[in-house]
């Protein structure tokens, strides 16, 4: 076999090997990471409470908002509220709890049982609001500052790590 | 006269092409977005919550006359494009479109090497 051939086999064992070390050594976790430094245009949610919209407008003033979507049905919600309760005690931070999927009735009881951290109380009775957020299971938690950069995402039940990296965010300013 | 019936023959005929063209297949689009929930199914093929939800927002997206093109665009731009399972041609996976071409070419290139070089022996 002349040596180019040698030569251009050798190549291709090199590149696939390359391929192979590079993508085996990857995380194959789907997640939304590269939301992250992307605004969000266009903020709608329909209130839980009342007949109102919620724009970006609403969240202007605020240093830091964090969009927590969740539901009474879910139970992972359950484990992170204690976190958003913690959350809500913040000054920095203003919460919008955009309910999922839900009913009315059965979101205010999980609220009135288990304590209320949400400045904003939205809802997303379809789903389909949600998507323009790239969310795909509840619990998800967006934080935005106030041009509505997305600073950090959370995909799961918040827990203290999430606490920490939250405070570090909104008490850099 | 025969002319314009005939001109007007191939232009209804072409429109009607065109238009076919234009339309946006729901289905062929659920086959190629990935339920991100699932163990490897597409929207198509799943009843998940998040399938349903996507279908849902892909016909309103049909509805508002986005087409194909811009319908993946907008979940890619949401979920990345692991959401879809016809991978974008971009700077980033071009090496996934071309290097079947490549490896095609370069063997091409060495069977025809090896034919020469025995045609030459024999």
């Amino acid at each position: 076999m002349p040596k180019t051939i040698k030569f251009i086999v050798l190549i291709v064992l090199i590149f696939l090997l390359g391929v192979f070390f590079i993508s085996l050594n990857k995380s194959t976790d789907y997640n939304t990471e590269h939301l992250i430094g992307n605004k969000l245009n266009k903020i709608k949610f329909e209130s839980l409470e009342h007949k109102k919209i919620f724009t970006e407008e609403d969240f202007k003033k605020n240093n830091y908002t964090l969009i927590n979507f969740w539901a009474s049905w879910c139970a992972p919600c359950r484990i992170e509220h204690p976190i958003l309760i913690k959350l809500s005690k913040e000054q920095n931070l203003k919460i919008l709890g955009v309910n999922f999927k839900d009913k009315k009735i059965n979101a205010l009881k999980f609220l009135k049982d288990l304590g209320n951290p949400y400045d904003y109380l939205a809802k997303d009775t379809s789903g389909k609001e949600s998507v323009n957020y790239g969310i795909y299971g509840i619990p998800e938690s967006i934080l935005i500052d106030n041009k509505y950069i997305i600073k950090k995402k959370f995909i799961g039940p918040l827990n203290l790590k999430d606490y920490d990296d939250i405070l570090e965010v909104i008490n850099s300013l | 006269m025969k002319i314009k019936i005939y001109a007007l023959i191939f232009f209804l005929h072409f429109s009607s092409i065109l238009s076919a063209n234009q339309i946006v297949d729901q289905n062929t689009i659920h086959k190629n977005l990935r339920c991100l929930v699932c163990q490897g199914q597409s929207i198509a093929d799943s009843n998940s919550d998040f399938a349903q939800t996507l279908k849902m927002v892909v016909k309103d997206l049909i509805n508002q006359g986005k087409t194909e093109e811009e319908i993946y665009d907008f979940l890619s731009d949401k979920y990345g494009d692991w959401i879809l399972y016809k991978p974008k041609f971009n700077l980033e996976n071009f090496l996934l479109w071309f290097f079947p071409y490549i490896v095609l070419v370069v063997g091409g290139f060495i069977i025809v090497f090896l034919i020469k070089k025995r045609s030459k022996k024999v």
